[in-house]
């Protein structure tokens, strides 16, 4: 490739890159910025340091948000009840081992949003071995059951808003699992609970996940070499040995996008949250911080705490971002 | 094949396969074929105790026309087409030559420009919501749908240059480089060679793509709040089910499957390019 002009590359990626970069990239770090700072949302000023209200009838000018430094303030108010709250937590579960009478601990809105999170990305997860167990189910050849796989995953081009309304018809106290309720004695359903929803919103979550995780599946059993597996079979192995053994190494790579795509779905998780619950009942017994962020910021127009929720979030996530990121770049070296 | 293919399996066996997979399949769709029954009933049947595992009765369309009938949703639905398909053009056709790019070129930072594409796609929407929001404002398209085209566009393009960059390293090297030695330009070889070789790349994408944005609440409730014929049907949705139609269970449920049907009939139509697209990199290690 001698003779290609150098800057033939940089002209093509030039609009993408500039894009890109403009509403993907900046604003990342105009957020760090932000939460730094308190800031109301609605207060600004000319970029020249004058106020809107200097300005002549017909004049305007660049607007800047006008905001206060406040360092780490935002992050350590986040932080603040943390260890008051784990302490809590803690002493309600010994309680519960021990068999002492105990009851649920009241804890900030903050330390209800995390402990939500770490339900989600403990839970959620369970997307991909039921998705497993459904591509091990349905991997087979006959035309009437490709079109029944079409049937298990088209619930995956549902909108999550429309999943959400799905599943709070799904869940309502007078719904149909109604009967189901009243066995059970939860008067107020399974999302009306402030100890049980989050459990719901997940369930719901599933319903997508599950479907996604199952078409993953079914497209990395199609890439197994059938010599192998039939080498295996002329071994001995069969039926479960031979899933753990044979098949399951073989399906890493599926599982491993499973596993990443799954887990930042986890962190994702707003428009369920948003539709079923809006956070409740009660204080924050759903929130989760994507959307006690979006709350807070929209609502309470604490922008700079916003921004600061925002970063928590961002961190968390990158961890796995990264290692999405580094599996690309190797598996690319290596062909 | 793994598990064993049915057709060698016993007589007996294969019909209990067949059955199970019918039972399954029916818990499996049984909350969505509730709502699509509820969409059906009467809102008096429905608030009066008839939300569990009835059958219409009387049958009934009102859930629909009105939904159909509401400016408001009528309005964000058929906005939804004219946000999605530009995305799905700006997305793909800046993604296709910027996958041109990083893949058959060699140049300095060429790996770094592709992570932060691959990365950026993963990051959580809320770290881009103030600034974007404030970007919006200050071009004085807050409240309009170009706000959700401009955003969506740009994020969109990140998930699509991961997509195409990967098909196009696949193809061959060869073909540019005869084109090269005949005196073509770089950009004749993009349009000559390249395009037509990336056609269904560009179809899985744009199935993929229409779906993502057609579902997208989040950027809709913070770009387009008050601008009901302006945000996405998803929100466009919500906001007549929190307003107006508060508790109206068939309204919601018409619309819900209203909302779901582009997505469902795109995906049904287009089902291999579909799950090509979803799938790639998913079975290569």
């Amino acid at each position: 490739m001698g003779n290609v002009n150098r800057f033939a590359p940089w002209l093509f990626l030039f609009p993408a890159l500039v894009y890109f970069f403009l509403l993907v990239i900046y604003p990342i770090f105009g957020s760090f910025w932000i939460s730094f700072h308190d800031w109301n949302g609605t207060t600004f000023q000319c970029s020249d340091g004058r106020s809107l209200l200097e300005l002549e009838e017909d004049e305007s000018c660049r607007r800047v948000p006008v905001m206060t430094w406040v360092g780490l303030e935002n992050y350590e108010r986040f932080f603040e009840k943390t260890p008051r709250d784990f302490e809590r937590v803690k002493n309600y579960w010994v309680g519960i081992f021990t068999g002492e009478p105990v009851r649920w601990p009241r804890i900030s809105v903050e330390s209800k949003v995390l402990l939500n999170n770490i339900k989600w990305l403990v839970l959620f997860p369970a997307a991909i071995p039921i998705g497993l167990a459904f591509a091990l189910f349905l991997n087979q050849s006959p035309a009437w059951v490709r079109i029944t796989k079409s049937m298990f995953f088209f619930p995956f081009v549902l909108s999550p808003a429309v999943i959400a309304f799905v599943f709070q018809y799904f869940y309502d106290p007078a719904g149909p699992l109604k009967e189901i309720y009243s066995a059970l004695g939860w008067s107020s359903g399974l999302i009306g609970d402030q100890h049980k929803a989050t459990y719901g919103i997940i369930a719901a979550g599933w319903y997508p996940q599950i479907a996604y995780c199952m078409i993953i599946y079914l497209a990395g059993l199609t890439a197994i070499e059938p010599e192998q597996i039939e080498a295996a079979r002329l071994d001995g192995a069969k039926g479960w040995k031979l899933l753990r053994r044979v098949i399951l190494p073989q399906l890493w790579p599926a599982t491993f996008i499973a596993l990443v795509v799954t887990m930042i779905g986890a962190l994702r998780s707003f428009d369920l949250v948003q539709v079923m619950t809006g956070g409740g009942p009660g204080r924050g017994s759903t929130d989760v911080l994507a959307r006690y962020m979006y709350h807070k910021t929209i609502f309470d127009q604490d922008y700079g705490y916003g921004a600061a929720i925002a970063v928590i979030l961002f961190l968390i996530m990158l961890v796995f971002i990264a290692i999405f990121i580094q599996q690309m770049v190797r598996r690319d070296e290596e062909t | 094949m793994f598990p064993r293919p049915i057709e060698t399996w016993k007589p007996s066996a294969r019909a209990l396969y067949i059955l199970s997979v019918l039972i399954v399949l029916l818990g499996w769709l049984l909350p969505l074929i509730i709502i699509s029954i509820a969409s059906f009933m009467t809102a008096d049947q429905l608030n009066s105790g008839g939300r569990g595992l009835n059958m219409p009765n009387p049958f009934s369309v009102d859930g629909w026309t009105t939904a159909i009938k509401n400016d408001a949703f009528r309005g964000s639905f058929i906005n939804s087409f004219f946000i999605v398909l530009p995305v799905v053009a700006i997305s793909v056709g800046l993604a296709t030559m910027a996958g041109f790019a990083l893949s058959k070129y060699r140049f300095r930072g060429q790996l770094i420009i592709f992570a932060i594409f691959i990365g950026g796609n993963f990051v959580p929407f809320q770290i881009l919501m103030v600034p974007v929001l404030r970007l919006t404002q200050d071009l004085g398209i807050y409240n309009t749908k170009w706000a959700l085209i401009f955003f969506h566009g740009a994020f969109q393009t990140g998930f699509c240059v991961f997509f195409m960059r990967n098909f196009i390293a696949q193809l061959p090297s060869e073909l540019l480089e005869a084109a090269r030695v005949e005196g073509a330009s770089e950009w004749k070889i993009f349009i000559r060679i390249v395009l037509p070789l990336v056609k269904p790349a560009i179809a899985a994408l744009s199935v993929l793509i229409f779906t993502f944005v057609w579902n997208d609440f989040f950027w809709s409730l913070v770009l387009t709040p008050a601008s009901p014929d302006g945000m996405l049907a998803p929100a466009g949705l919500s906001n007549i089910i929190r307003g107006r139609f508060y508790n109206a269970w068939n309204v919601m449920a018409a619309g819900s499957m209203l909302v779901a049907l582009p997505p469902v009939i795109m995906f049904f139509l287009l089902q291999k390019q579909f799950i090509a697209g979803l799938t790639l990199g998913a079975n290569k290690g």
